[in-house]
């Protein structure tokens, strides 16, 4: 009978985010002048929503501050008023403050009203005086503050068909305690023995005496919805009644509720408690979902249907006699299965995909702000916003896209008069493309401005030490080192870009997502950034390699080539560290059996098997004793269980049923030379050689 | 049965209410040693297992346990016992930790699975400091059921696996 209401919130927050998401898209779009009443109508309903949601689950800060926002948008709709851009200003303000509060609201913490509060008086200036008085539900506190607080008598007894009308005393009396301090009895007398008992009746009746502030109108209205159901007589006692008493009801309260009729007893006896002896928050629940399509769920309906169709046909074969012809068809069922098995696994993954839409959609916003504060005009053309992508890898992409889009407006484009200078169009362009390309989604942020400055890059980098004075560089090498640790060149701390977190930092975030990250640059023309990343974190198409005794999986996408050694063009650097000549590059040898600490494997160079790999620009071999077959593996964590290995990713799970671990390339790069000191210098001295040559 | 059944479990009421727990014992190197049932997931038989590289020796490695990736630890060389073949009556325990950081399941190889105990809180006492031994910090307590003393391991320090690095 009773509704846990907080269930819906975690509805009723997704939806209001969407909806000031909504809000804040078409405020962007509007033009004062010039605005589109359809516009206004959606951003006005966006508000209503929010409005209307956050009254009904009791968020009145929210509902009071949309409030004063929804009678400006509700004059502006009917003509009332112009729109200005100060208006728009304020609205997209008043969209971050109540994404802020609704934030704080679903985090259950108090939310700071502080700059609610701040805008709902810049709201009411605008609305006139007049009406924000009376919406103003703070002078009405103040008012009641200095009003007395009075006893009053309650009386409530409902008509046995209180229920059937849809309503719950359990609601009133939650309702009636908030207005003050409650003391609650409860009369069972009515309820007749056990064999005259209906449970949808209600049998009791209730004495209530509230010490309050609030006037019996408030009151009243608590009951409104009942008045023609019960007997309700409210009569003003006067005076205090002494905190003791207070507790002292609300536990006599608990016995007696419980000779309730039985199939409402157990929930309202705990309802009741919560209600009138605590008001605890309820436990907060975290959870994270997804809108999914129903297309989507449709046609992994039919193929769940498909694969019941298929194990019927093989259980059929399996209750048959073995002949050549059952065999022959069991091979068939058996290739049907795996084809309905793998239409399945990539639709399953498909509902995990979201389009890129929802990342690009914070963008706008953004460009506005960060160019009205640089004082450049700036133009943001999104394309490919349909392009889908996993959920996990796009909630980790967007704050590194959000620091080049960032970076591209602070340095990338020119001012108004810098561009009119060299005879540019005012408005600088930046713009945002996703595409598939393989199995990759690209992004792409691009800008036309002035493109990356080499010149004061390899001063930096010079004055930083990250190269030497004499060092020859191309313009890609060059670019490439703005993605080093401890590299920025912006000349003064701005509140834009340039705070130490660095494109290294941009770097490193896009790599834990098994992504890349590349620049280039024409100076004058402007500067295109690459982001590459793999179409989801679950799955990844593995080489299954045999070390020792053991198998691991050297993830697919970042072999180069295999090949078996030819030991005369293996040389020795330093101590213990073997380098292959391949073409004209030198690859350092890796012995996989020697980091991971594994006996009994090969350990002779010459004719054994060596996986080129490639991570962060760098090729390494990785010494193997066998290659085995390539297959598609399902990513687990190691985390979950036990803890981070180093030089591995995670772990899988074999056809055998065996668990086999996932390399970590850059990972093992790292464990090699912390294991072996001074072996990472000389992959980069090796490097280095070749370039010099 | 039904009305057994709420004996049974007005029995376990009681005992819950009197701090009495389950215990599930078991055997390594001719000691006895136990376990809150209620942590045990299960038990299984030991099972050929992914070594995990670089892992502290007592680490021997990861299963496949229904899908979840699971370590596996071996208990004698935890405690610094000498390792025994591993045969028959080998059993891995299956054990659900709470650590700070929330819940892992892990497993623990053992010589053999004993029997269960019912012991009242109020009965272990607490282990008296041997000095220079690093196991004494695994066991919570110390009871005697009958002829046999049995210790309480405190799981969560046993579980803790140091950072190889």
């Amino acid at each position: 009978m009773s509704i846990d209401l907080s269930q819906f919130f975690e509805v009723f927050f997704e939806e209001s985010f969407e909806g000031l998401d909504a809000m804040e898209a078409e405020l962007l779009n509007l033009v004062p002048g010039e605005e589109d009443l359809e516009t206004i109508n959606t951003i006005f309903r966006a508000a209503h929503s929010i409005k209307g949601g956050s009254g009904t689950f009791g968020f009145n800060s929210v509902s009071d501050f949309t409030h004063v926002l929804e009678t400006l948008l509700d004059q502006i709709r009917e003509g009332k008023r112009e729109l200005t851009t100060e208006h728009v200003d304020l609205l997209l303000k008043s969209v971050d403050c109540l994404r802020a509060l609704l934030s704080a609201l679903q985090s259950e913490q108090e939310p700071d009203l502080e700059e609610a509060n701040a805008l709902r008086l810049k709201f009411e200036a605008i609305l006139g005086l007049g009406q924000s008085e009376h919406d103003n539900p703070n002078s009405e506190c103040a008012d009641e503050q200095q009003a007395e607080v009075n006893t009053y008598q309650i009386d409530f007894k409902p008509y046995h068909h209180l229920f059937k009308t849809g309503n719950e005393p359990l609601y009133m009396i939650s309702e009636l305690a908030e207005l003050g301090e409650l003391e609650t009895h409860v009369s069972h007398n009515e309820i007749p023995d056990i064999t005259d008992l209906t449970a949808d009746d209600c049998f009791l009746s209730w004495r209530f005496f509230l010490n309050t502030e609030k006037e019996e109108r408030v009151i009243r209205e608590i009951f409104e919805w009942v008045e023609d159901d019960c007997d309700l007589t409210i009569t003003l006692c006067g005076g205090l009644f002494s905190e003791d008493d207070t507790a002292q009801g609300a536990e006599e309260n608990n016995p007696d509720s419980k000779i309730e009729p039985a199939s409402s007893a157990p929930i309202n006896t705990q309802e009741v408690k919560k209600a009138v002896v605590s008001k605890a928050p309820p436990p907060a629940t975290e959870s994270t979902s997804i809108r999914v399509g129903i297309d989507k769920v449709d046609s992994l309906i039919n193929m769940v249907g498909e694969l019941v169709i298929t194990q019927a046909m093989l259980t059929q074969l399996g209750e048959q006699e073995i002949t050549e012809a059952t065999i022959a068809s069991l091979q068939e069922g058996l290739a049907q299965l795996a084809h309905n098995t793998r239409d399945l696994q990539e639709n399953v993954m498909r509902i995990r995909m979201l389009p890129i839409s929802f990342v690009f959609s914070r963008f706008p916003r953004l460009v506005r702000d960060i160019s009205q504060k640089l004082n450049k005009q700036v133009e943001l053309k999104l394309l490919g916003e349909q392009t889908e992508l996993d959920k996990t890898v796009m909630e980790k992409i967007s704050d590194p896209m959000v620091h080049l889009v960032r970076n591209s407006l602070d340095h990338g484009l020119e001012t108004v008069d810098q561009r009119l200078a060299v005879g540019k169009d005012p408005v600088g362009i930046v713009t945002l493309n996703a595409f598939h390309q393989g199995g990759n989604i690209v992004i792409e942020i691009m800008d036309d401005g002035q493109g990356l400055n080499t010149t004061k890059i390899k001063e930096k980098a010079i004055a930083n030490g990250l190269i030497a004075l004499g060092d020859e560089l191309s313009d890609d090498e060059i670019n490439e080192l703005i993605f080093m640790p401890g590299f920025s060149t912006a000349d003064a701390v701005s509140d834009i870009s340039g705070r130490g977190v660095g494109m290294d930092v941009v770097r490193r975030n896009i790599q834990s997502l098994n992504g890349s990250v590349e620049v280039s640059s024409a100076t004058g023309i402007g500067s295109t950034f690459t982001i590459r990343l793999p179409l989801t974190l679950a799955i990844l198409d593995g080489q299954l390699v045999k070390v020792a005794k053991h198998t691991y999986i050297i993830p697919l996408i970042s072999i180069v080539e295999s090949l078996q050694i030819d030991i005369t063009k293996v040389s020795r650097v330093g101590k213990d560290l073997d380098v292959l000549r391949l073409r004209d590059e030198y690859i350092p040898i890796l012995r996989l059996y020697n980091i991971f600490n594994h006996q009994g494997a090969i350990e002779t160079l010459d004719k054994t098997l060596l996986v080129v790999v490639e991570s962060d620009n760098q090729k390494i071999g990785l010494l193997v004793d066998d290659l085995l077959s390539q297959q598609q593996v399902v990513i687990k964590s190691l985390e979950a269980n036990y803890q981070k290995v180093d030089g591995v990713s995670g772990a899988t799970i074999l056809g055998d049923g065996r668990v086999s671990l996932i390399i970590d390339i850059s990972g093992l790069i790292k464990l090699s030379g912390l294991r072996k000191p001074g072996s990472q210098e000389l992959i980069i001295e090796s490097q280095a050689n070749l370039e010099a040559s | 049965m039904i009305s057994g059944q709420s004996e049974l479990d007005n029995k376990i009421m009681l005992e819950q209410a009197k701090g009495v727990k389950q215990f599930l014992t078991f055997i390594m190197a001719d000691e006895e040693y136990g376990v809150d049932i209620l942590t045990v997931q299960e038990i299984r038989s030991w099972e050929e297992i992914t070594v995990l590289p670089n892992a502290p020796d007592y680490v021997k490695g990861v299963i496949n346990l229904r899908g979840t990736i699971v370590p596996i630890l071996d208990l004698r060389l935890r405690f610094g016992l000498p390792s025994i073949e591993y045969g028959p009556l080998t059993v891995v325990i299956v054990v659900k930790v709470n650590f700070e950081q929330g819940s892992k399941i892990m497993g623990v190889v053992v010589d053999a699975v004993s029997d269960v105990y019912s012991i009242a809180e109020e009965d272990a006492k607490t282990v008296p400091n041997f000095t220079d031994s690093d196991n004494s910090e695994f066991v919570a307590g110390l009871v005697n059921v009958g002829e046999k003393m049995v210790a309480l391991l405190d799981l969560k320090k046993t579980m803790k696996i140091k950072c190889t690095h």
